[in-house]
């Protein structure tokens, strides 16, 4: 039985062989050859493609322990990374469930529309969009100035709240998407159950429904923290001289300082925090779901 | 314990009345049975009663108090679903434990509830294991478990064994049955399998189109139908059409046949007679007659054989009926057979048309 079983698992590997081809041939390409090439520049004095002499060096990754700067930098983009990630659970959240759970229909596709529309416009629009909204006599300013009776002044451009506003409103869709999923694939009649039992709904919210789906709390933290951590874009034009995050200054290297060994360094670096993050916080997220 | 009063209910969705002016008397301690046919509105009524949804109109009382209006979680009811619904991410016991747990309870106190619900649902030793590692007939004992540990009033169930194969059917029938007695809980049991609510319950309702067609105990409502409907939903039935006569129906050929219960009638009012197919004797001829039985002749186009007793489908003036026999030994008769049927009026009912 077993050695049927390997025989079949073995003919069913060659079988599909052909069909992964083309997706791992691309993956090598694409992800493996530019990444290499980086890695390589991350431990070289200068670029060779600037014609310059250039040795081996571990100064790149030497520089980051010799500034405080850039560890200092490093830990307010982890946090910037926290927050936006909670934030985006905390609206996130509440959205999946009243689409998987509350709404029916045409309602619930409409909801669901204006969720996900943010993915499809483009990044840069929707960063600068909210430049007009946030800016002192915005949007936010004339419209709240209109309807209060008393005069405020709003100008949240060029600082913390603007770059966290923008990036949770970049960030969220990926949490409502995977908490709907996981919130979707409970059976209501668990929730029911509950009830029946004599649990209020914020019990069962707390006792069935989010450790039935915290796989997808999880999932949609990762795929959030990770980018947040590396964003560049929101910090710099929402941030504007508040906006230097680790990101910012990695970008830095590659376009206006041309110091691409630094910056390539300095990646590597946040993506071995980064994963030694993920590998710490993974074993004590699977215990408690 | 308690029992519970529905009176006059309607709930519609849209256009659609699920429960028009249901009323029901559950008595506290019985085992009822709500029998219809799909989509008749059994699991909307249940609904009701248990407090997932609120009757458009009329009133549901548990033990005299009225509850229409409290939610599910405050009416103290124990709730069975069709797929079990054990929540996942608990061990079996945490699942039984649930509803002590979010009341509060002490732990000490749980835990020997527990135990003891699950000993009565004989799965003393499975306490530690997670649902998906049970079988179908144990998570329905779990579910069982975890709704009555809280010592609910009244337990509902709704179409708890449909999920299951017969023979496992059967052996939980019987398992139910007997935690139902040992705890004396007023019960309410929806399915649309006929000889199980004949078999379990002490009363049966029987619903169509969101409608209380009848209600009483199982023999009531088998020997006494009082619709064409009740006669052949519940069990089998012979249906003859015509018009009323002071003690039966004339059919349209002229023959007549006497009915030994059912309501008085106008003469001349259409009307039907139901029998059932074992009340019927079938011979090759009349026979000694005695007085006042039904007779018709026909002729056998079928028979089929299942040990114990034999069906015979006889054709008589356009219609087919089904006669019933006892396997005694006694010859058996052919296909293609003229035949002379028989049965007395007190095995008849006489039914008001619809
Ligand atoms: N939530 C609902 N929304 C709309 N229609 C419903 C709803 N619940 C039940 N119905 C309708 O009410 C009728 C009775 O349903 P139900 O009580 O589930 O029947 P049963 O349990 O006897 O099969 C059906 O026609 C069903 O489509
Ligand atoms: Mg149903």
């Amino acid at each position: 039985m077993a050695a049927q079983g390997a025989v079949a698992a073995r003919s069913g590997l060659r079988s599909a062989l052909p069909l992964l081809a083309p997706a791992y041939l691309w993956l090598t390409v694409a992800i493996f050859l530019p990444l290499s090439a980086m890695v390589f520049f991350s431990f070289m004095t200068d670029l060779p493609l600037t014609g310059k002499p250039w040795a081996f060096t571990l100064g790149n990754y030497a520089a980051f322990f010799s500034q405080s700067l850039y560890l200092t930098l490093l830990l307010a983009s982890l946090r910037l990374g926290l927050e936006v990630t909670l934030w985006c659970i905390v609206i996130g959240y509440p959205a999946a469930y009243v689409l998987a759970k509350v709404l029916k229909g045409r309602s619930r596709e409409a909801i669901f529309l204006l969720v996900i529309l943010p993915f499809w416009s483009n990044g840069l629009v929707r960063i600068f969009s909210w430049a007009m909204v946030l800016r002192e006599g915005g949007i936010l300013d004339t419209a709240l100035n209109a309807v209060l009776p008393f005069k405020i002044n709003i100008d949240l451009m060029y600082s913390y709240p603007a770059v966290i506003i923008g990036l949770v409103h970049s960030y969220v869709p990926y949490m409502v998407l995977t908490c709907y999923l996981t919130l979707q694939a409970i059976d209501d009649s668990l929730i029911e159950a509950g009830r029946s039992l004599g649990a209020s709904r914020l019990q069962v919210l707390k006792r069935v429904i989010i450790p039935l789906s915290l796989p997808g709390l999880v999932a949609g933290a990762a795929l959030i923290f990770v980018p947040v951590v590396g964003s560049f874009m929101e910090p710099r034009i929402l941030g504007g001289r508040t906006g230097t995050f680790y990101g910012t200054v990695i970008e830095d290297q590659f376009v206006a300082v041309f110091n691409w060994p630094l910056g390539a360094a300095l990646s590597f670096i946040l993506l071995a925090v980064v994963l030694v993050i993920l590998a710490v916080a993974s074993p004590v997220l699977r215990r408690a779901a | 314990m308690a029992g519970v009063q529905v009176s006059n209910v309607s709930r519609s969705f849209g256009a659609h009345k699920a429960l028009d002016d249901v009323s029901i008397d559950f008595a506290d301690g019985g085992f009822y049975a709500l029998l219809g046919p799909s989509g008749s509105g059994k699991t909307t009524l249940l609904r009701q009663i248990a407090g997932f949804d609120f009757p458009d109109s009329g009133r549901i009382a548990i033990g005299g108090e009225s509850v229409e209006r409290v939610p599910v979680e405050k009416r103290r009811i124990g709730m069975v679903f069709q797929n079990y619904a054990l929540f996942p991410n608990m061990s079996v016991a945490d699942n039984v434990a649930f509803g002590l747990s979010v009341r509060g309870e002490a732990k000490a106190v749980i835990a020997t509830e527990v135990q003891r619900a699950l000993d009565l649902v004989q799965l003393g030793k499975l306490g530690g294991r997670r649902p998906h590692q049970l079988s179908g007939g144990q998570r329905q004992r779990v579910a069982l478990a975890r709704a009555i540990v809280t010592k609910p009033r009244v337990l509902l169930l709704d179409e708890p064994l449909g999920a299951l194969d017969k023979a496992l059917r059967v052996d939980m029938q019987i398992e139910l049955k007997r935690i139902q007695r040992e705890i004396g809980i007023t019960t309410i049991f929806v399915t649309h399998d006929q000889e199980e609510a004949l078999t379990m319950s002490d009363r049966i309702g029987i619903l169509r189109d969101g409608g209380l067609v009848q209600e009483g105990p199982p023999e009531e409502i088998y020997d006494r139908p009082r619709s064409e409907f009740a006669a052949t939903f519940l069990g089998d039935a012979n249906i003859f059409r015509g018009d009323a006569t002071g003690n039966g129906i004339r059919l349209a050929d002229g023959t007549a046949i006497a009915a030994g219960s059912g309501p008085t009638l106008v003469a001349g009012a259409k009307a039907s007679c139901a029998v059932r197919p074992e009340r019927i004797q079938i011979a090759m001829d009349a026979g000694a007659t005695d007085g006042d039985a039904n007779m018709l002749k026909g002729q056998v186009s079928k028979r089929i054989f299942a040990g114990n007793n034999s069906t015979y489908f006889v054709d008589r003036a356009g219609q087919t009926l089904k006669v019933i026999v006892q396997n005694t030994g006694a010859d058996r008769l052919t296909e293609g057979q003229d035949v002379v049927l028989r049965w007395s009026p007190a095995s008849t009912v006489l039914i008001a048309a619809s």
